[in-house]
């Protein structure tokens, strides 16, 4: 049986499907930020539909927390969102905390501060740079190069790591802030305003820069919740909710701070909501320091955090503590929990299920980036092939957090 | 362990879903409710419209290999107006594992029941597009699975059978 395919079989607006040329947007592309391939659809230079194809990265941590302690799998945690490590491993610990119900010291809730807005300027600063590099900006790559050079300084000093700084612990962090650290990091945060001046000074009225993002990308508030989009996404189409704010965790609550909002939902917006948290997370920096309380930055509880080096050559009691931790951890209870942060990318959540042994049973991961990524194909139907870039750049995200 | 909660939202659906609903939980301040697979979607339809839970977390599975049934599906919503959460779980047994899909009703739900698909094998009746998400389209086998071993060379020697020997095992 003969069959004719005719053009209103496709609907009035369009060419027949046939005509469309499909073009491979990565793996290798260097705006993808990683390894994505999005399949563009397009009619001439318009976008007609798009299919991003993600996974290049996957690497099953989902799987591999399954076979480590609870501690053994700090190291893991940072290395999916390889942009923003210190987030992911207070996400990681406080689900781990959830579970067993450990109380963290308030100093440990202080660095942990200190080191998750480090991080979230840091990442930040990359996106400005990387997203900016992707338009042509190429000056702002490298201030924002050389100002995220500052934070990884600070990483290394605190943690002798520069990314992966694997600094807590259940119940705490690993050690206290050493020697000169806060000197460094008040000439940070000293140094900082005026480096976020010069650079919104290069692109926030920029002609250009507003042309290549002013409506462009748009989502609009009801299309931002139906997507599921999270953090600046979200924030810069006009809902006001940071976990920060909504369900503060680490003591967010004596801080203050105002959540970063626009209106329009458009790229533009989304980098002034960046911008715009950069600057207050340099507030949240200077009166954590302020406040930086004394005490001990690890529980005591010596069922699940080790005794101090010194505590073994003296007390029976401590070796055993030691020996158990270190060879089988501790064990949490039977159940499930989720716990969340607001990474720079939006809500980071860790689902953890327990069967009561000494490793997760199951480990999901909420990765922001994943849901942030899912509302492209839309965002892009009847945008240029140009546009396309800057929506992408937009999104921030990073394909280890998409992939796991 | 669990604490039978006393959660007002928790009676609602309790007094609305009877029978359907099998058990409720309060851990550590998370609210979750187990339903039958067959209530999944009225369930779903009522926690958007009527309670405002408008915000799509994340969907999940948990792979319990001695259990019957053996896959726990769990999805998890948020309303960002009451700043509530709640967690939906449902069941599916093997050999065909298969649940709603909730994505006519959370479309962001799409790519996470997606991923759910592919590492775990379950199958989401009415989804739009479910396809392998993180692995290959070629990919055999389901990772997350228990029964699917995630390290180490699995090693037959010359008097063993391989018939004996589930597919998933024999894989590296």
């Amino acid at each position: 049986m003969e069959t004719r395919i005719t053009q209103e079989a496709f609907g009035p607006e369009h060419e027949p499907e046939s005509e469309w040329m499909e073009l491979n947007m990565g793996p290798q592309h260097p705006s993808t930020h990683g390894v994505l391939r999005v399949r563009l659809k397009l009619d001439g230079e318009i976008v007609r539909d798009a299919d991003p194809d993600v996974g290049y990265l996957h690497t099953g941590f989902e799987k591999s927390f399954e076979d480590k302690t609870y501690t053994q799998g700090i190291t893991f945690s940072d290395r999916m969102d390889y942009l923003a490590p210190p987030i992911n491993n207070v996400g990681f610990v406080m689900a781990v905390e959830k579970l067993i119900g450990v109380e963290v010291p308030p100093r440990a809730q202080a660095i942990r501060v200190l080191m998750m807005e480090l991080a979230r300027i840091a990442s930040h600063e990359l996106w400005l740079g990387t997203a900016g590099l992707d338009l042509g900006v190429y000056s702002g790559f490298f201030y924002a190069w050389r100002d995220r050079e500052l934070v990884l300084d600070l990483n290394e000093a605190y943690s002798g790591v520069r990314m992966m700084t694997s600094f807590t612990r259940v119940g705490g962090v690993a050690w206290d802030l050493p020697e000169g650290w806060i000197d460094q990091l008040q000439r940070f945060i000293d140094v900082m305003p005026k480096r976020i001046d010069d650079f919104e000074a290069m692109l926030t009225s920029n002609p250009i820069w507003r042309q290549r993002l002013e409506g462009i990308g748009v989502l609009s508030r009801d299309e931002a919740i139906e997507t599921g989009v999270t953090g600046p996404m979200l924030r810069a189409s006009g809902i006001d909710y940071d976990v920060r704010k909504a369900f503060p965790y680490c003591g967010y609550e004596q801080y203050d701070f105002q959540v970063a909002l626009a209106r329009n939902g458009d790229c533009y917006d989304r980098y002034r909501v960046r911008v715009q948290e950069m600057r207050e997370s340099l507030k949240i920096l200077q009166q954590a320091l302020d406040r930086l309380p004394g005490g001990p930055w690890l529980t005591s509880d010596r069922k699940v955090a080790l005794p101090p080096r010194a505590e073994l050559s003296k007390s029976m009691e401590a070796v055993i503590h030691h020996f158990r931790l270190v060879s089988e951890g501790f064990k949490g209870p039977l159940g499930d929990v989720y716990a969340f942060v607001e990474s720079p990318r939006g809500e980071l959540g860790f689902y953890l299920v327990s069967d009561g042994t000494n490793k997760p049973y199951r480990m999901k991961v909420r990765p922001p980036s994943f849901c942030n990524l899912q509302p492209l194909k839309k965002m892009v139907q009847g945008v240029l092939v140009a546009d396309v870039i800057a929506i992408m750049g937009s999104m921030d995200f990073i394909l280890g957090d998409v992939d796991r | 362990m669990s604490v039978r909660p006393t959660d007002a939202l928790v009676q609602r659906i309790g007094d609305r879903f009877k029978q359907a609903l099998q058990e409720s939980s309060d851990f550590r301040g998370d609210l979750s409710v187990v339903v039958e697979p067959g209530a999944l979607m009225e369930l779903a339809r009522y926690l958007k419209e009527d309670e405002g839970f408008d915000y799509f977390l994340y969907a999940t599975a948990v792979d319990w290999p001695a259990r019957n049934p053996r896959f726990t599906l769990v999805w998890e919503v948020r309303s960002l107006a009451n700043k509530t959460r709640i967690r939906i779980k449902t069941t599916a047994t093997m050999p065909d594992p298969h649940a709603p899909s909730l994505t006519p009703v959370w479309p962001a739900a799409n790519w996470h029941e997606r991923e759910t698909w592919d590492l775990f094998g379950i199958r989401f009746d009415g989804h739009p597009d479910l396809r392998r998400i993180l692995m290959p389209d070629t990919w055999e086998g389901f990772p997350l699975r228990k029964d699917y071993v995630s390290f180490g060379e699995p090693v037959i020697f010359s008097d063993q059978k391989l018939e004996g020997l589930e597919p998933d095992a024999i894989r590296g």
